[in-house]
């Protein structure tokens, strides 16, 4: 059934050429099982798991590795059997070329399955299976990694108008969505039923850029049985117009439903909420089929002579993929993901991580090196081609000056990073890292800030509580006196009149002392304005401190004098 | 290695001056086949002048020459003096205030993207205010060959046997006589060479420059706010004030046709560095700039108001753009910033 959707357009956006044909010819294929796996503990947005397993433990096929730690984590699993060589540092798939813990198997070439079991959300409460989720480490696949478990509540109404698939796939050379769309759409529509119950949507809208007819076509397929088993037509495939950054779940959630979620706000506030086709179908493997997540499909293309989708266990090198497609002699660099957002590699040796949709293998004639930059001319080709609608060369100049008050003014923090305005900008200026530059500054500051307001707050809490002190012990002090006074009063006047007793004195000093302390402490309490920071937004902030703090590290030798 | 985007769009600062430069050929093409070669000296020394300025204050500022030398903003600099200037107009004053426009107005300012004015208005400006007798002899059509200018150019020629007031100047100036009977229709009539909309000759150069401007959009170098506000604004204006007194204010169509009107719309308001980048603030900047050169051809001392219009509004600009920020995506129900 087509039912014509009215879509809404976003502002903006460029169309670069797209080159995905090339990935497509084949479908997708088991990559080899390689000589060691290299699992990073932190996969995923939020704290980092702590280590469930030691050097030289056997582990089985999806054991867990790594067990979320924090409100905000993601669990991590074995993706083979085989026995953990080591937990050790070991280079990150991370622009900055920093290291963290990773489990190190050796695998046994037996791929021995733990026990799998499908999970019974329907029996289980909200709670329960979103436990389960986070311990089968499901978390987003378009390249967010945020864990899906905390994405799957419906909030405070307890139902959504619409849960988004997001199969647009925007970025230039990506196409693991669209042949992951081909290949298992009835799959993926599994999984995006199980969400719809848990999130009460009463419809599912899957976007697609118009560019993956084949894609469309299988999904719309999918979602026809899907429709006629439920007796009831709530999947539905929308065709959107190809232009990036349309898969930007706030841009696809624009075009679909015409609704604008503000930067820091929660789209279930607004009705939707919106998965990534692949996180859709890791849903599905692991409720319907008790599988963890250990693999994602992973596009390989760019300066390839054979570009490729593979199923990739977590933990295989890129150079092993990049070998499996012929590269051509002049690669000179490994990017994970695509050439508007993707980072760049240290080394083609980091192992496909759960964020890696694409390794894209480029060289300086595919990338070539900008030209110099030039100054800003006030164009105004940037801001034409924001999809956030954002003045990009004014940030650009706060950036620049270090006026960052400025910057966040102009909503620096609802820039997405998606290059646009990079890309169309006739001066060359590498806009988005003066962006990235601003938005780590502030953070820094804000932390700083914080942690001086702390120790302020400790410092006035502890005069506060020696002022406290002094005045308990003088009231202390004058119920004896008077108590004493009392006793000898009473001692005196015989026992014909007791007035007030020496105990009753002292227990109102002791009553004035204990208001005092209780008006004191109120006053201590101070309202934080960092306080109402989503767990994702703090996630986000520990993981940049943590690398700022790595960096810092890092960069010593290379300082003379201390920052 | 950069970082993300690895991708860019084939676009420079080179090639958007480039086509700037492309899309004012038309209307020199016309000011050549009514008015002579002259104005294609004229060109040729402003933009001799210009790169020179150009180079010495790279060099100076330590400026790598090559890169900015080539990325044409000094040419179209250039240009745009010489097309505001009197094609007869004798060459030191040509070159001097090219100087002045690339070393004052753009090199001390910071350079490329740093001026808050017109460089080229600015020249206008101080050349208007310190020779007026000079900037306001301009060649009437089919009565001076190239030789003549030529003299008029580099020799010491008696030059006033040649020129004429323009249309503006003449409506301008018959007006300010104050006799209770000229009226606009009426110095159009007496003088056998102004003719046509804007002055015989004069409008087909705006339409060069029309045409020119309406490519310009199409190649998306600029956005229809400014010109269509700008032109929008000076025919609201002069249509208003035409219909109330016909007899002392010429008609919209005149103001379009005459003068820079048509060069200011789409090449000189038009400039991304010194003028208003958000859309509403474009709209405003530019029928401001209307507003302004129609009060200064009317009321003020000059026959042409663009340039003064176009600096004054320069000056507002920061504020113009402060207020008119457009919304976010996300905040477009009136919240707050």
């Amino acid at each position: 059934m087509t039912v014509l959707q009215r879509l809404f357009s976003f502002n903006g956006g460029v169309k670069p050429a797209y080159n995905k044909e090339a990935s497509t010819g084949l479908p997708i294929a088991m990559a080899p099982m390689p000589a060691q796996l290299v699992i990073p503990l932190h996969q995923s947005i939020g704290g980092t798991p702590r280590p469930l397993v030691a050097a030289g433990e056997y582990v089985l096929k999806g054991q867990r590795i790594g067990g979320a730690d924090g409100d905000v984590s993601s669990a991590v699993h074995a993706s083979t059997s085989g026995t953990v060589v080591a937990v050790e540092m070991r280079l990150m798939p991370h622009t900055s070329g920093l290291s963290a813990r990773c489990v190190v198997i050796q695998p046994d070439g037996r791929e021995e399955w733990i026990p799998r079991q499908p999970f019974d959300y329907r029996g289980a409460t909200p709670e329960q299976t979103r436990d389960y989720l986070r311990d089968a480490g499901v978390v987003g696949l378009g390249g967010a990694v945020f864990p899906s478990y905390l994405k799957i509540n419906p909030g405070k109404s307890g139902k959504l108008d619409t849960l988004v698939l997001n199969g647009a796939e925007c970025e230039p050379f990506i196409t693991c969505d669209d042949v992951l769309m081909r290949e298992r759409a009835a799959s993926i529509l599994k999984g995006a039923l199980i969400m719809r119950e848990m999130l009460g949507a009463a419809r599912v809208l899957i976007g697609i850029e118009d560019n993956k007819p084949q894609a469309i076509a299988a999904m719309e397929a999918a979602a026809r049985a899907a429709n006629e088993e439920a007796g009831h037509p709530a999947m539905q495939v929308v065709a959107v117009p190809t232009r990036y950054p349309a898969g930007g779940a706030k841009q696809l959630i624009r075009v679909l439903t015409g609704i604008e979620v503000p930067h820091g706000k929660r789209s279930t506030d607004y009705g939707v909420q919106c998965f990534n086709v692949a996180t859709a179908y890791a849903i599905y493997e692991a409720i319907a089929l008790g599988q963890p997540l250990i693999s994602r499909i992973v596009t390989v293309a760019g300066n390839v002579a054979r570009a490729r989708n593979y199923e990739v266990l977590f933990g295989t090198p890129m150079r092993d993929l990049v070998d499996l497609c012929d590269p051509r002699p002049d690669s000179d660099r490994v990017i994970m993901g695509g050439p508007m957002m993707g980072l760049l590699m240290p080394a083609d040796s980091v192992p496909v991580v759960k964020a890696a949709n694409c390794v894209l293998v480029g060289s300086p004639k595919l990338f070539p090196a900008p030209p110099p930059e030039m100054p800003c001319i006030r164009c105004g080709e940037c801001a034409k081609a924001c999809p956030a609608d954002l003045q990009p060369f004014e940030l650009y100049w706060f950036s620049r000056a270090r006026i960052f008050g400025k910057a966040q003014e102009y909503h620096l923090f609802d820039c997405i990073e998606c290059g646009c305005c990079a890309y169309v900008c006739p001066s060359h200026i590498p806009l988005v890292d003066y962006y990235r530059f601003a938005k780590s500054e502030i953070w820094a500051r804000e932390t700083q800030k914080e942690a001086a307001d702390v120790a302020r707050e400790r410092y006035e809490f502890r005069l506060l509580r020696e002022e406290r002190d002094k005045q308990e012990k003088a009231a202390k002090l004058a119920a004896r006196t008077v108590a004493a006074r009392a006793t000898a009063a009473a001692a005196l006047a015989a026992a014909e009149k007791p007035v007030i007793t020496a105990a009753d004195v002292a227990k109102k000093a002791l009553i004035t002392a204990a208001l005092e302390r209780a008006r004191a402490q109120k006053a201590g309490v101070r309202q934080e304005n960092t306080g109402n920071l989503t767990p994702g937004q703090q996630a986000e902030i520990a993981a940049i401190e943590a690398r700022r703090a790595e960096i810092r590290e890092m960069a010593k030798p290379h300082l003379r004098q201390d920052d | 290695m950069n970082n993300s985007p690895y991708l860019l769009q084939p676009a420079s600062v080179q090639s958007v001056m480039l086509r700037v430069l492309i899309a004012l050929l038309p209307g020199i093409a016309a000011y050549v086949w009514f008015f002579g070669a002259g104005i294609l000296v004229q060109i040729g020394l402003a933009s001799i002048a210009a790169l020179a300025a150009e180079a010495l204050m790279l060099a100076l500022r330590g400026k790598p020459l090559q890169l900015f030398l080539g990325d044409g903003s000094a040419l179209v600099t250039a240009w745009l003096i010489a097309l505001s200037f009197p094609s007869i107009a004798p060459w030191w004053l040509t070159v001097s205030a090219t100087l002045l426009a690339i070393i004052v107005a753009k090199h001390l300012y910071g350079g490329l993207g740093q001026n808050p004015f017109n460089p080229a208005m600015v020249a206008f400006a101080l050349m208007i205010v310190a020779y007026p007798q000079l900037m306001s002899q301009w060649p009437a059509a089919g009565a001076t060959d190239f030789a003549m200018q030529w003299q008029a150019i580099f020799g010491s020629r008696m030059i006033d046997a040649i020129t004429m007031a323009t249309p503006l100047d003449a409506v301008r100036t018959a007006l300010h006589a104050a006799h209770a009977n000229t009226t606009v229709a009426g110095v159009l009539a007496a003088n056998p060479a102004i003719g046509g909309i804007g002055g015989k000759g004069w409008e087909w150069v705006a339409a060069g420059h029309l045409a020119g401007g309406l490519w310009l959009l199409r190649q998306r170098i600029i956005t229809w706010h400014m010109p269509l506000a700008f032109l929008a604004g000076l025919c609201l204006v002069a249509g208003l004030f035409n219909l109330i007194d016909g007899a002392r204010f010429a008609a919209p169509l005149f103001h379009l046709f005459s003068g820079g009107a048509m060069l200011g719309a789409f090449f000189i308001v038009t400039d991304p560095v010194s003028g208003a980048t958000t859309p509403r603030g474009k709209l405003i900047f530019a029928a401001g700039v209307a507003l302004l050169t129609w009060i200064i051809r009317s009321f003020g001392a000059y026959p042409d108001g663009i340039a003064f219009a176009v600096l004054l509004m320069n000056i507002a600009v920061p504020l113009i753009d402060m207020y008119t920020q457009p919304p976010v995506f996300g905040h477009k129900d009136g919240e707050a910033r």
